[in-house]
């Protein structure tokens, strides 16, 4: 089996290449554009060609056994007094799956961005930003280690915030970037404290070490035995401070008020990072240390931890689904929507599903991608216009765009059979179903699916179908601002990952669960008897007359009134309270002014009054001592040390003035004294003769 | 010589050369003064000859006569730039008195000395006339190295002279 | 009869007067004259001292009268070449007008 894995010692090779493309980028000039665009294709098609390989190694060591293939290569970073700081690379299904999908849809995004992008003025910084993501998302991924993947973590919120604020010219763009940052600064804040209590109870941040590891039998158990305040277990305690970092990051309820407002960045990257990758790492976060929020003391208890992100993750999914439905702006709804679909995914791992979550995770990427980019598309074919209301119609101007994100659509709302959306969320509602801790999450998760089934029938309905409605507007230039399908170079994306969101489904169906013996170990067999047990089946008709019931009442609603900036939405005619708290979306935002940051204001301004008063005061007295000292000193100075030194000075100057008068210059007086000085010489000799 | 033609030499070479050189330093007009100095040189060569060094008086005549003093001349001719002797003044007598006061102070100090010495009173000793073959030989054997030296000083001080008298301007 | 201090006398108030007009003289060239004045005494004693000296036949003094006399000579034309010199440049030969060295 060792000689499947000789494509494992270029792991490294993933995220550094692209890291490379990033470095050679931000030194070369602004005007490089065609260079941009090879170095940073170049790199995303060479990551994906390395992560194809190690995903094919993976599934040919698996080979269908019921050992989970897992190979970490660890080093030592740099060592202090005796310990070692060691960091480590990974390779296991988990990673290999979603190694596949980031670089498959970063090469995907980075070719729509070419077209999208092309009349930026800083398209090769753009390229740098997104190449920068790629390594960072990718070293995250490979890395075998609690502290590398904190730093490639950081280093993707980084990558976000530069992307975000791309065009930092807009404040609103610059405001969402530092709001994007901060809040989930604030979750990495106990992700950073977890990791340290852990490195402190364990002594290593290794997942994997040969038995010493993290996530391995012996440290868990130390953990999930060893209690904290309140009788709270090590492990609980530490995977709820993750989770923390995991809720910022994925924009879980009460972090995720972020990600609709990030959505001022490009939309490529709105699609990418916003969507499809950065935002699964929260996800994938729990995934990957899953043993650790799963660990127990004993058997057949459910662990703390879990029962929390599945609360979350269930109130989150239903909460955001409500938002999308009164949001006007196009990348508004898909934001709430994914927002509400990392919820599905933090319920999944709530019951103890990580193969189903990965795979909604996957699932999601493709389509959700798909849909940003068909958004993408629709903004560019409109000339900028992200407000639905303005819209309408698009379904003859672009039919490619329509027909993609039709099964965008789709695929998100779960329709039956043929979208990998429904098999995803089939199988995190059978998961939830079977949860012993309590019904309430499934219930929420059933009605989150029948929600996203009516926002976006009623988003296809404002976009595509009825009339152009902003050339009401402005009837003049009818002709010229006629919406247009998009390019080649942005449309063939769109067919490949519509393709994508289609296909994918085929490997996680009950009938040949592939990918879930792929994660979890075991051999997949294809019995298509297990599609009609009566649990199955039974769940499957419930969910799809939900998605009926969505779209129907979605279409009913929207359908066949008029629509219009003008008009009030249907909604808001027939609930206007309602439609109006969820417009605002809910009010969490002002709510956050009116708590977190009104406190925040009034810390500061409390601090700057203390500054002001008390310790500008003490620092005022203490110079205005000094300058009294200094004064004082500086009297005694000129009184008596100067007044005596100058009077010395002027004496000297005074009597040296008066002897060089004697230098007359004149040689001749010089001759003078010197016969006067003989003179009395000479009588002076006499004279002692004489005595 | 006898003692009496001596004596009324003396006289005379001490009333022409003490007058000429008073009449050098004290004359206003200075083209006079340089005429009285070349006088005051030719007592001054009588003295060596009545001392019984004609040779050097002879030389005194060339030199100090026939070169310092016809230089000097030359000198006072060349440079004549503040015109006329300014006239006699008390004002330029009262500042010249230091000067005078220290020159007597010194001409009483020194003759007194000599006055108090007995051993100046001595007469002379018997006529030595130098002999101008003695002195030749006694130059270019034991004096050799001082003729010499003062051959190339009077050559260095030609020299120098000819170059401090040249015009600035043709370097 | 004629004894040594006649003769030292004399050069005594030759130097005195030389002595004079170098002190109270403003001309330049009249300086130089004293300084001749001056010269001429000291070579006068040089010469009396040898004839009332106890060895004339030794001759020192003639001899050192020649080359005294010899760089009088000398020093005479170096000191008029001065002289020219400082003519030239303060165009006077006033020494009130070239003291640059006043205190």
């Amino acid at each position: 089996m060792a000689d499947h894995f000789w494509i494992s010692h270029f792991l490294w090779l993933v995220p550094v290449v692209p890291l490379l493309a990033a470095g050679m980028l931000s030194v070369s000039g602004n005007s490089r554009r065609n260079r941009a665009v090879i170095l940073t294709l170049g790199a995303q098609i060479l990551s994906f060609i390395l992560a194809s390989l190690l995903f094919i190694t993976v599934i040919r060591a698996q080979g269908g056994t019921e050992e989970v293939v897992r190979l970490a290569v660890n080093f030592t970073w740099f060592e202090f007094g005796d310990t070692a700081l060691r960091l480590g690379l990974l390779l296991d299904p988990l990673n290999a799956a979603m190694l596949v999908m980031v670089t498959f849809i970063g090469l995907l995004i980075c070719i729509f961005s070419v077209g999208y992008m092309s009349r930026d003025p800083n398209f090769t910084r753009f390229f740098a930003f997104l190449s920068l993501f790629s390594a960072a998302m990718l070293g995250l991924l490979v890395s075998n280690s609690l502290l590398l993947l904190f730093i490639c973590w950081e280093l993707v919120g980084l990558a976000s915030y530069l992307l975000i604020g791309f065009w930092y010219q807009k404040p609103s763009a610059a405001a969402a970037a530092q709001k994007a940052f901060i809040t989930t600064r604030i979750g990495d804040l106990g992700f950073f404290l977890g990791m340290i209590w852990l490195y402190r109870e364990t002594g290593t941040l290794l997942f994997y070490d040969g038995g010493a590891g993290l996530l391995e039998q012996a440290a868990l158990h130390g953990l999930a035995t060893g209690t904290t305040i309140g009788g709270l277990a090590l492990s609980t305690a530490t995977a709820l401070l993750l989770f923390c970092g995991a809720m910022g990051k994925s924009g879980q309820f009460p972090l995720h008020v972020w990600l609709p407002d990030a959505m001022e960045g490009p939309t490529p990257v709105s699609a990418l990072i916003h969507a499809a990758t950065m935002v699964a790492a929260g996800v994938f976060l729990v995934a990957r240390a899953f043993p650790l929020f799963a660990a127990t003391a004993g058997p057949d208890t459910v662990a703390t931890a879990l029962i929390a992100v599945t609360w979350v993750g269930a109130f989150t999914a239903l909460f955001a689904a409500c938002i999308a439905v009164a949001q006007t702006d196009i990348k508004r709804i898909l934001a709430y929507s994914t927002v509400s679909q990392l919820g599905f995914m933090m319920i999944a791992l709530g019951v103890g599903g990580v193969a189903a979550a990965i795979f909604h995770l996957i699932a999601h990427a493709f389509f959700k991608a798909l849909l940003f980019l068909g958004a993408g598309s629709v903004i560019h074919g409109c000339h900028d216009e992200q407000d639905i209301r303005k819209m309408g119609g698009l379904r003859r101007f672009m039919p490619a765009t329509f027909a993609t994100y039709a099964i965008g659509m789709m695929a998100l709302a779960g329709f039956p059979f043929f979208f990998s959306g429904f098999w995803s969320k089939e199988e995190i509602l059978h998961l939830a179903q079977g949860w012993p801790a309590s019904p309430i999450p499934f219930y929420l998760a059933l009605a989150g699916t029948f929600l996203t089934a009516f926002y976006m029938t009623r988003q296809m309905v404002y976009v595509f179908f009825g009339n152009y409605r902003a050339d009401q507007a402005s009837s003049e230039k009818a002709s010229e601002s006629r919406p247009h399908e998009s390019p080649p170079i942005m449309t063939v994306p769109l067919t490949v990952l519509a393709a994508g969101a289609v296909l994918l489904g085929l490997v996680a169906t009950p009938a040949w669960p592939w990918f879930h013996h792929f994660i979890e170990g075991g051999a997949a067999t294809l019995e298509f008897g297990k599609l009609f047990t009566a649990g199955t089946l039974g769940l499957m008709l419930l969910s799809i007359v939900l998605v009926a019931a969505g779209v129907g009442a979605a279409w009913f609603l929207y359908a066949r009134t008029s629509l219009g900036t003008a008009e009030r939405d249907p909604l808001e005619r027939k609930r206007p309270g309602l439609y109006r708290a969820l417009a605002q979306r809910l009010y969490v935002d002002e709510f956050y002014d009116a708590t977190v940051i009104r406190f925040h204001h009034a810390a500061g301004r409390a601090a700057d009054a203390l500054d002001r008063f008390v310790w500008h005061g003490l620092v005022m007295a203490v110079s205005g001592f000094s300058v009294l000292l200094s004064r004082a000193s500086q009297a005694v100075d000129r009184r008596f040390f100067n007044r005596g030194f100058d009077t010395g000075c002027e004496t000297l100057r005074t009597s040296g003035g008066r002897v060089s008068r004697w230098h007359t210059g004149n040689i001749q007086t010089y001759l003078a004294y010197i016969g006067a000085g003989l003179v009395l010489l000479i009588v002076f000799f006499a004279w002692i003769q004489q005595a | 010589m006898s003692t009496t033609a001596a004596f009324i030499a003396y006289s005379v070479l001490t009333l022409v050369t003490l007058g000429a050189a008073l009449a050098a330093v004290s004359l206003r007009n200075i083209v006079h003064c340089g005429l009285s100095l070349a006088l005051a040189f030719v007592g001054v060569a009588g003295f060596y000859i009545l001392l019984g060094a004609e040779f050097v008086g002879f030389i005194q005549l060339l030199v100090y006569v026939g070169a310092v003093a016809v230089l000097i001349m030359f000198v006072i001719l060349l440079t004549r730039p503040d015109g006329d002797p300014q006239p006699f003044t008390f004002d330029r007598l009262r500042r010249a008195l230091p000067g005078l006061g220290i020159a007597l102070a010194v001409f009483l100090v020194i003759t007194i000395s000599i006055r108090t010495s007995e051993s100046l009173r001595a007469g002379a000793p018997d006529d030595a006339g130098v002999s101008i073959e003695a002195l030749g030989h006694k130059l270019v054997t034991s004096h050799l190295l001082p003729l010499q030296i003062t051959g190339v000083l009077l050559t260095a001080a030609l020299i120098g002279a000819v170059l401090f008298a040249m015009k600035e301007d043709n370097n | 009869m004629l004894t040594l201090e006649f003769f030292l006398i004399i050069s005594a108030a030759l130097f005195s007067l030389g002595f004079a007009a170098v002190l109270t003289r403003r001309n330049v060239i009249m300086i130089l004259i004293g300084i001749e004045l001056m010269l001429s005494s000291a070579n006068l004693n040089f010469i009396a001292f040898w004839r009332f000296g106890p060895d004339p036949d030794a001759l020192t003094g003639v001899l050192f009268v020649l080359f005294s006399i010899a760089v009088a000579a000398a020093e005479a034309a170096v000191g008029l070449a001065l002289i020219i010199l400082i003519y030239r440049h303060f165009k006077s030969t006033n020494t009130f007008n070239f003291s640059l060295l006043n205190g």
